[in-house]
Order: structure tokens, then sequence, then C-alpha cells
């Protein structure tokens, strides 16, 4: 691992996204897309010796000195790049979803007539990502976290001619600015109290600060309980944790490829990454840690029912995200940040998967994206099926503990639940019940999904899209429910990285469980590793750790009760609890809450502000004002100029007595 | 002292007197085929009064061994910077004449003669160390120059242009021989020396009386509101080539005047007078800005954007320090080249039948029709606004750096905020020139005079102006010091 390795992986990115970006047009769409795609595998293959190198233990932290940023009195740092197994863990999983989201872009996109654009963000977001998870000082780290924002905020307004884009791009920035408040002020805090923004060094320094005291808004509060909170509240806008997560459904509207990259694998992480990061920080905070483990727990059961009643294919795997990342905060708030970069590793890859198996059927579907328009695909799209199943037995966790084999969610997920057991406390133990019931729902939802989507008859002519394309009405297709349209299997570009994702999908926690979950020496100190909890999760009964095996396959047969065995289940279960389903079918109303809350009233003193203070006073007082009487003045210079000798003589004299009366009074 | 030194230190004037009458009698000898050859005369005349000031700006001279005739006259580096920059834009003016006049076949030999006569006037007024010779200078200038506004005496615009110059003129003198007269009585001296000493101590109402209509008769020359209503009629009326040299010879002679007697003859009683200098000051930015803005005929915008000049460096005046004075030289001279070529432009803006155009109208779309001209004037214009990097961003720095230092502040802060609303009219020139749909008239050819003299003007306002600056703040520094009798 050399540093110009380092610098190449973070680098090459940037230099892409800059080339492509800049070039445009005048560059061409095969050249935009070859520089970036082929940064992004070079960074990709230069990353994975580092992970195997870790992982067999050959490797030690390295930081890369980069520039020197800013010194300023007791505040310096520097543009530094850390490497170490949190970082190495980061650096795979980034790089080799982006090379793959790249290359799948190829075949999505390609229709599209801003593909150099497209791949430019793509790559600048890899860099900010990159930036983000090798930082060595917090400010660093702020500015990757924002620079995945602006990426963020580029990429789901991509289409920016439409206006739902717009305002899901919008509303994601607005809603992430939230969660950055809390971060910076936790940034600014921890600044405060240890006089250094350097991460390593604030990490050797905090457990002695633990039990101190600071004043914050008026009270005498426990130091690192206020830092961390506020450090998770910035992880919790990031991560679209509960209350601050209702921008992720949205950012729904921005390209598939952007969904798996952004919206799953990487940059919603970057909460769990930095909570993991700073473990030994939340450790001295059993608030703070409290705070995670409730919000964590929250979120994933909270997100899971919405999950099961929603229509939109992409937006059910996006409450399923926010679902899984609940799982890895509650794994982090227990203590077993091992557990929560765990889960974050395999559902990269599985979470990837479902999100590009979904844009392929978007894709054959004519960008349709109502499920209950689809029906049928099984045999129209084979590989997209094979890998969409896969994806879905990852994200469900089928396997069994006797046999030591199971697919990637299945080791993962599990660890999280039996962990929470193991913990014992009254929070955690919440987390496990919580953990357990969304288990089931996710379940549900996910073979829900499935058998909609692949299983039963096409339903394909009542979709808007279709129609367009086979210029039919439901009447006029008359008994033939696919009228006439033929769904069609996703080029190569596309499937390729769909059977890559499956291999990780299936194998990932397979192969990786023993060192990411057990091992204290591959973590080498950069996480916080609870040895004694780990042991006592090895050793809870065998009821819990079959728990979230029963509930998946419950899970299962209730979809497969509802949706293929008696389709007017679902119907008559609406009708029965209609309040229920309102108000999960509506995200529990936290739209329209947030709507009355903050957005309203937001509006309404903007516009006091804009027409009294701006327009009213400023404008009228000031600008505007001004330049009304510079054409008065004009005007009255105008008419004085008369023209006449005795007018003229008048005013000369007028001066003549005006400047004497002055002097003299 | 003997009257041969005394006669040695007004050498520049006598060549001029000299010159002149000779070259009236050459005028009425050759009849109007003389009048290129007399306009050359009259050229290297001014040419050789400028040679001979040389000494005078190398040494910095100052004190009694530059005072003639027993402290008449003076020619000391003040003096002399302000001849140098009179018979510069006194030749700039003549070069740019003659081919002027010929559109309408009226190119005359007196005109040059007029134009030396005038300049000897203003080559008095600011050597006057007296009452008497200030006010012989100022009618010899003015006289000269109420002809000059006539030229075209034909032309009702012209005649009247003189004639309301000249009742006016005669009304300002009135005032001003008035305040002499006051003064002399109050003090019973004409000298500016003698005139100091008497002032120094408590002030009687009569000697105020006196400075003011000395002050406001000054006022009229330089065109300060409330004394400027004759200036937009007559720069309008008169022809191009005579509004050019009022814009700038004079203008230089009149403020060079008013700095002496404020600065030596009043200068012990500073606080007398400032405060009617920074009205007239304000008074000249904002009436200047406001009347221009409404204009549509380009010469009388021009002229209230002298008066608008004008405040800008009565500024310095009233600074009443050696920096507020330096700072009104630095501004004069790059005032003059702004000017000069400004209206040279105008002069160079005719159809193919001679017809003047000088109105917004015409000028629409300029820059297709003759870019080189539209970027001379957009250099122009923009320095008249004060924008960086132009050279007349820098004329107004040194005069607000000089106020801020005299503790003006809140003069300056106005005066900047002012100079915003003459923003506006002369960025509307670049405007109207850039972005406008062409005009039908066409623009015909001008000559190379022109076109020599407006390089050179632009030139000067350009960035490369700045290399002049040390050795222009340098002359201004010694001039100002001479003001103040230091060595």
């Amino acid at each position: 691992m050399s540093s110009t390795q380092i610098l190449l992986i973070v680098f090459l990115p940037l230099l892409a996204a800059i080339i492509a970006g800049l070039g445009n047009r005048a560059l061409g769409n095969t050249a935009a897309k070859s520089i970036t795609t082929g940064a992004l595998f070079a960074s990709c293959l230069m990353s994975w010796p580092i992970f195997l190198g870790f992982l067999n233990g050959s490797l030690q932290e390295t930081v890369v000195p980069v520039l020197k940023w800013v010194e300023s009195g007791s505040l310096t740092f520097d543009w530094a790049l850390r490497v170490d197994t949190l970082t190495a863990v980061m650096l795979v999983v980034i790089t080799s979803v982006s090379a793959l989201v790249h290359l799948y872009s190829w075949g999505y996109m390609d229709e599209d007539p801003d593909q150099p654009r497209f791949f430019a963000y793509l790559s600048l977001f890899t860099f900010a990502m990159l930036m983000l998870v090798t930082a060595d000082n917090l400010v660093q780290m702020f500015f990757g976290w924002e620079g995945v924002g602006l990426a963020s905020y580029l990429l789901i307004g991509f289409w920016f001619r439409k206006p739902s884009a717009n305002k899901a791009a919008i509303k994601a920035f607005v809603v992430n600015r939230v969660g950055d408040l809390g971060f910076m002020l936790g940034i600014f805090g921890t600044y405060l109290v240890f006089q250094t923004t350097s991460i390593p060094d604030i990490l050797k320094m905090a457990p002695g600060m633990s039990g101190s005291t600071i004043g914050f808004l008026g009270y005498r509060v426990a130091t690192m309980d206020v830092l961390c909170i506020l450090l998770f509240i910035g992880a919790m806008g990031k991560s679209a944790q509960l209350g601050l997560h209702t921008w992720l459904p949205d950012a729904m509207e921005g390209p598939t490829p952007v969904s798996a990259l952004i919206h799953a694998a990487t940059m919603v992480t970057a909460g769990v990454f930095m909570v993991c990061r700073l473990s030994p920080m939340f450790e001295t905070a059993p608030v703070a840690l409290s705070m995670v483990v409730f919000v964590g727990a929250a979120t994933c059961f909270f997100a899971a029912t919405i999950g099961t009643t929603q229509w939109d294919i992409k937006r059910v795997i996006a409450y399923s995200t926010c679902s899984q990342l609940g799982y890895m905060f509650f794994a982090a708030g227990v203590g077993a940040y091992g557990a929560a970069m765990f889960h974050l590793f395999t559902h990269a890859f599985f979470k990837a998967l479902l999100f590009l198996g979904a844009g392929s059927v978007i894709h054959a579907m004519h960008h349709e994206q109502d499920m209950r328009y689809y029906g049928g695909l099984r045999k129209h799209i084979p590989l997209t099926f094979w890998a969409m199943l896969l994806g879905t037995l990852a994200i469900t966790g089928l396997g069994v503990y006797h046999l030591k084999l199971g697919f990637a969610g299945f080791w993962s997920k599990d660890a999280i639940i039996e962990v929470a057991f193991a913990r014992g406390t009254d929070l955690a133990t919440f987390a496990f019940w919580m953990g357990v019931i969304a288990a089931l729902l996710t379940s549900f939802y996910s073979w829900r999904l499935m058998f909609l989507t692949f299983w039963g008859k096409p339903r394909w002519i009542e979709s808007e899209h279709i129609q367009h394309s086979v210029h039919k009405t439901p009447e006029q297709a008359g008994e033939d429910t696919t009228g006439g349209y033929h769904p069609h299997e996703s080029p190569l570009p596309m499937l390729i990285p769909l059977g890559v994702l499956s291999v990780g999908a299936v194998l990932a926690g397979q192969v990786f469980a023993p060192q990411f979950l057990d091992s204290a020496a591959f973590w080498a100190g950069s996480i916080f590793y609870n040895e004694n909890l780990i042991h006592r999760m090895h050793a809870v009964p065998y009821l819990v750790k079959y728990a979230a095996f029963i509930v998946m396959v419950l899970g299962f047969l209730g979809a497969w009760y509802a949706y293929i065995r008696n389709p007017s289940i679902p119907a008559k279960f609406v009708e029965q609890f209609r309040l229920v389903h309102q108000f999960v079918y509506n995200k529990w109303y936290f739209d329209e809450l947030y709507n009355v809350l903050f957005v309203k009233p937001a509006f309404w003193l903007g516009r006091i502000f804009w027409v009294k203070g701006d327009k009213g006073l400023i404008d009228r007082f000031g600008p505007d004002g001004a330049a009304a009487l510079v054409v008065q003045g004009a005007a009255l210079a105008k008419k004085v100029q008369s023209g006449y000798l005795y007018s003229y003589a008048l005013i000369m004299l007028l001066g003549l007595v005006a400047a004497i009366t002055w002097v003299l009074v | 002292m003997d009257t041969a030194t005394s006669f040695a230190l007004i050498a520049p004037e006598l060549l001029l007197a000299v010159s002149s009458l000779l070259l009236v009698l050459a005028a009425a000898w050759g009849g109007d085929k003389a009048a290129r050859p007399v306009t050359i005369l009259a050229v290297s005349a001014l040419f050789g009064a400028g040679l001979l000031l040389w000494p005078v700006l190398h040494l910095g001279k100052v004190g009694p061994e530059t005072w003639a005739f027993g402290d008449l006259l003076r020619a000391d580096a003040f003096a002399g910077f302000a001849k140098a920059l009179i018979y510069l834009a006194a030749i700039g003016c003549l070069v740019v004449t003659p081919s002027w006049f010929d559109r309408m076949k009226a190119m005359k030999p007196e005109y040059p003669v007029l134009v030396l006569l005038a300049t000897l006037g203003m080559s008095l007024m600011v050597s006057a160390s007296d009452l008497l010779t200030l006010y012989l200078g100022l009618e010899l200038n003015s006289l000269a120059a109420y002809v000059l506004a006539a030229y075209l005496r034909n032309d009702s615009k012209s005649a009247e242009a003189g004639l309301k110059y000249f009742v006016l003129g005669a009304l300002a003198s009135g005032i001003l021989l008035y305040g002499m007269s006051l003064l002399y009585g109050f003090t019973g001296t004409t000298s500016f020396a003698g005139i100091r000493e008497a002032l120094s101590g408590e002030m009687s109402n009569g000697m105020l009386f006196g400075v003011i209509f000395v002050l406001a008769g000054l006022a009229f020359k330089i065109a300060a509101v409330p004394f400027h209503m004759w200036t937009p009629d007559v720069y309008e009326g008169a022809p191009t080539p005579v509004t050019t040299f009022f814009a700038t010879a004079p203008k230089v002679a009149a403020v060079a005047l008013t700095a002496r007697v404020a600065l030596d003859a009043f200068g012990g009683q500073v606080d007398a007078w400032r405060q009617v200098v920074i009205f007239a000051a304000l008074a000249s930015i904002v009436v200047g800005a406001l009347g221009a803005i409404g204009q549509n005929n380009l010469k009388r915008l021009l002229a209230y954007s002298s008066i608008n000049n004008v405040g800008f460096i009565l500024i310095g005046l009233a600074a009443a320090s050696v920096a507020g004075a330096s700072a009104m030289f630095v501004y004069l001279a790059i005032y003059v080249a702004m000017s000069l070529g400004s209206f040279v432009a105008l002069m160079m803006l005719h159809d193919e039948d001679g017809r003047a155009l000088e109105t917004f109208d015409d000028i629409a779309g300029l820059s297709t029709k003759r870019p080189a001209l539209a970027w001379c004037l957009l250099a122009l214009m923009f320095s008249l606004a004060g924008i960086p990097p132009l050279l007349g961003f820098w004329g107004k720095f040194v005069v607000f750096q000089a106020a801020v230092e005299a503790n003006l502040v809140a003069l300056a802060a106005i005066g900047i905020a002012a100079s915003v609303i003459g923003a506006f009219y002369y960025i509307k020139f670049i405007k109207v020139m850039f972005f406008d749909a062409a005009s039908p008239a066409t623009v015909a050819d001008s000559t190379r005079a022109h076109w020599a003299v407006l390089g050179i003007t632009t030139l000067i306002v350009s960035p490369l102006g700045y290399f002049l600056t040390r050795s222009f703040g340098d002359l201004g520094d010694k001039a100002a010091s001479a003001l103040f009798l230091l060595p």
C-alpha cells in the first residue's frame, strides 16, 4: 500500500469528473463514459488489494499527507488521507459499487442526451465519498460530507426539467442541512473541548473526558453526551433516520443507478460510518448511545411498516434501505460496531443489487415503476429475475444456523438481532424486538415485491407508459392484459453488474463473517471492539438464533398467501383496517406534519420578509427610492434650466445671497 | 528686483503676446487663405512658450526669486504646472479645429489668434498675485472667450451662446470687482500677500463680504453650482471646437486662480470659506449628475459632466491642504485629457454632409459602424465614471484621499455616493453605442489630426496612464508646495 496508490484511488475519480464535466459535449458521450468508468475501475482494482491486505493482517494503518489547509492560531488541520481497516472496508464498498454503477449506467442512461454530465456527477460523488471515509480530521470529513450532499442534490435533480425531481432535490438538500447543522455544532463543540479536529487525537483524549460537564443552552450536561448527540444528528440526516428520513423516498426521483449508488450502498451509510469511526468517543457517552439505539430501532420498524404498503418499486426498496440503516445504528448503539459495519458491507451488495435489478425491471417495462402494473415478468426477463431473487434471499436473510450456511443478510442481520438480545439492557431488548418484527416485515415486503413483479398474470396494459408504447387503451386490448407489449431483457452492461453483485449478495456474509464479527485483530483498533459482548452474542439461546429465520419464513408465507394464493386478501385487509392502512400508507403523515410545522411557517415568514421587509422597506427606501429621487431631480434640473437669461442671473444672485447669509450666520 | 529679471520671468507670456500681435497682422494681410499657416504658427508659439516653462517646472521654483514686478506676478512651480496644462490643452484644441470648421468653410485666421490671446489671459490669471493682475488676466481671457463663443456669427445658436456668456460674464465680473473693492477698502492693499496679512486677525463683515464676492466671481469662471447656469447653453450653442476649448484650458486657469486666491490670499481664514466651497462642491456634483441624466444632446450632457467634475475638484480645494491642492491638480490634468478626448470624439461624429451627430439617437449602435471610435469613447466614459483600472479612478481616488486626510470624511462619503449617479449616464453612453440597434445615420471618416488627439488622450486615460502617475503626482506635489510657499 503505497501513498501513490492511495492518492490515485481518491483523486482519479475527481480527475475523471473534471475532464468529463468540463469536456462535456465537446468530449462526446463515449469518451466521457470511458474516462469516468475507467477511472473508477482503476480505483476499484487498487482498493481490493488494500482490503485483502488488512484482512490477512499484512497492512498497518497509514496516513498520507496531501496539503496544508488551515493554520490559524491554535486551529490547524491539513488535507491528509487516513487508511485503516475501517477505511479499507469503505474503500472497497464505494469503489466496487461505484464502478459497477458506472458500467450499469452505460446501458441504463443510453438514450439520455446529457450523459457526460451524469457520469461527471457520479465520479464527483465517488471522490467526495472517498474523501469522507479517508478523512483524518473532522473538517475534512465535513468536506466530504458536504461534497456527497452536493453530488446527491445534483443527481436527484439530474432530470431538472421534471418539477418533481427539482422538488425532491431541494427537499433532500434542505433536510440534510438540518442534520448538517447538528454535525457542524458537533465539530465546533469538539474543537472547543479538545482544541483539535484531528480524529485520532480526539479519540485518544475522549475517555479522559467522560464524566466532565459543559454548559449547554443554560443547563449543565455531560460533555461527551452533548457532542455525540450533535454529531449523531448529523448522521441521522445523512442516513435518513426517523425524523430526518423524509428526503430519502423522494430522492427516488433521480435515475435508478443513482439510487443504487448513493441512496442505498454508500452515501446513506456515511452516518453509520461516522458513528463507527468515532466509536471510542460514543462509548464515553451513554445517553447518546441510548439515543442511537432508540432511533435506530424505531427507524428499523417504522420504515419497514411503510415498505409493506407502497406500490412504487423503488420506494419499497428505499424504505427498505431506511429500515436496514436502522439495524446498523442500533447495532452500533448497543456496542457491536463490527456488526454494524458488517451489515453496512453486505447491505451495500444486496441493496445495490436490488436497486439495479429494479432499474432493469423499469427499463424493461418502459419506465413504469408501479408494481400494480407488473406481474408475470419471470419468464420475460429471466436473468433480472434470478438476480432479484438472490437479492431478496440475501435481504430476507435466508440461512440455517446449524449448517453455518446462508446468504449475506443472514450473517449480518442475525448477528445484529442476537447482539441486541445479548446486550440485555431494556433499550437493547426493545431494539431486539423491533429488529425481529422488522425482519418479519422485511421478508413480507420483499416477497410482496417479488410476487407482484415476477409472478401472477401480466397487468401491464393498465400502465400509461405501456399504453403509450403499444398505442392501445385497456379497452382496445381486451382480454390480452399484456397489451401486446414485449418486455426485453436489459443489455450486457446492465447484466454484468447484476451478476457481480449477485455473487456478493450470496457470498459476502459467508466469506467475511469471521473477520468482521469475531476478529479484534482485523479491526486493529480502528473501531471500538467489545470482545465480551461478542462472546455473549454467540452464547444466546437457540430460539433467539432462529428468531430471524422463523419470522422470515412467516413473512414469506404471508406474502405468498396474500399475493399468490389468495390475491383478494390485501384489498379485504385494507377494507378492514382502513385507518391503520391509511396511516401507514401515508408514511405516518410525516410529510404532512412537517408541512404544517415547518414548511408553511417558513414560507409565511419568508413572504413577510420579502413583501414587507425587502420590497416594502429596503427596496422602497433604498434602490427604488433613490432611483425615483434621481429621476425627479433630473426633471427639476431640466425645468430650472429654462434658457432665460434673467432666471440664470437670478439664480446666481440668489446663490450669492445664500452664501453670504450662511457665512454671516 | 530689476526689470530685466522680471521680464525674464514672464518670458512665456511675452512670447505669446508678441506672437499674437504678429499673427493679427499676418491674418489681416493674408486673409482666409492664411488660416492654416496662422494656426500652425500659433501652435508653434504655444509650444515654444511651453518649452520656456521647463526650468520652473523642473526645479520646482518657489519664493521671492519668482516674483516679478514687485510681486504682481509669480512665475513659480504652481503657475508653471497650470500653464503647461493650459498650453497643452490649447494646442490640442487648435490641432483639431481647422478640419472641423473646414466642413462649413468657416475656418478663419482670427480663430487661432483669439485662442492665443485667451491663452495669454489665462497665463496671467494663474501667475497673478495681485487683484489687479488677476482681473487683467481674467478679462483678457473672458473677452476673447465671448468672441469665440459667437464665432459662427450667422448661426443663431452660436450667437445666442456668445451673448448669454457675455451678459452673465459681465454680471460675474461685476460681482468680482465689487468684492475686490471691498477687500481693498477694508485691507488697504490689492496684493495677495498683503490681504493674507490683513485677514489674519479677526475678520470684519466687510472683509467677509469681499471674500465671498470674489469667490463667487471666480465660481462663475469654473462653472460651479449655483454659478453654472450659463454652461449647458453656452457649451451646446458654441461651435464644438470652442466648447472643447472652454471645457479644458480656461477651466484649468480658473481652478488654478481660485486655488491661489483661496489658499494664498484667503489662506489664513480657511474656515470662513470652507463651508461655502463644500456646498458648491456637493451641489456641483449632484446638479451636474442630475442635469446630465435628462439630456439627449451629447454636448449638453458633457457640459453637465464638466460641472460634475468641477465638484470633485472643489473637494480637493475644501481639504485646504498640500495633499488636497496636489490632488486637485492631478484630477485637473486627468480631467483635461478625458474632456479633450470626449469632445474630439464628438467632433468626429458627423455624417457625409458635415452635419454633426450629437444626440444619443445618432450614436446608437456606433460599435458596429465605427468600432475604433466606439472603443475609445468606451474607455473615456468609463474613465469619467471613475471605474478602475482607468485613470479617472485615480483622480477621484486622490481627491477623496485628501478629503479623508483633512477629516472631511462625510464630504468624501457623499461625493463617492453621488458619483454613482454620474456613472449612470456615462454607462448609458456605452450601452447606447454597444447594445442598441444601429441608427440609420452614417458616420463619415475622420481626419488624422482628430485620430491623433483622440488616440493620445485615450492612451492617457487607459491603464497605461498609470505609468504617468508618478511624474504627474510629483509635479502636482511641487505645484501644491509652491502654492503654500513651501520649498
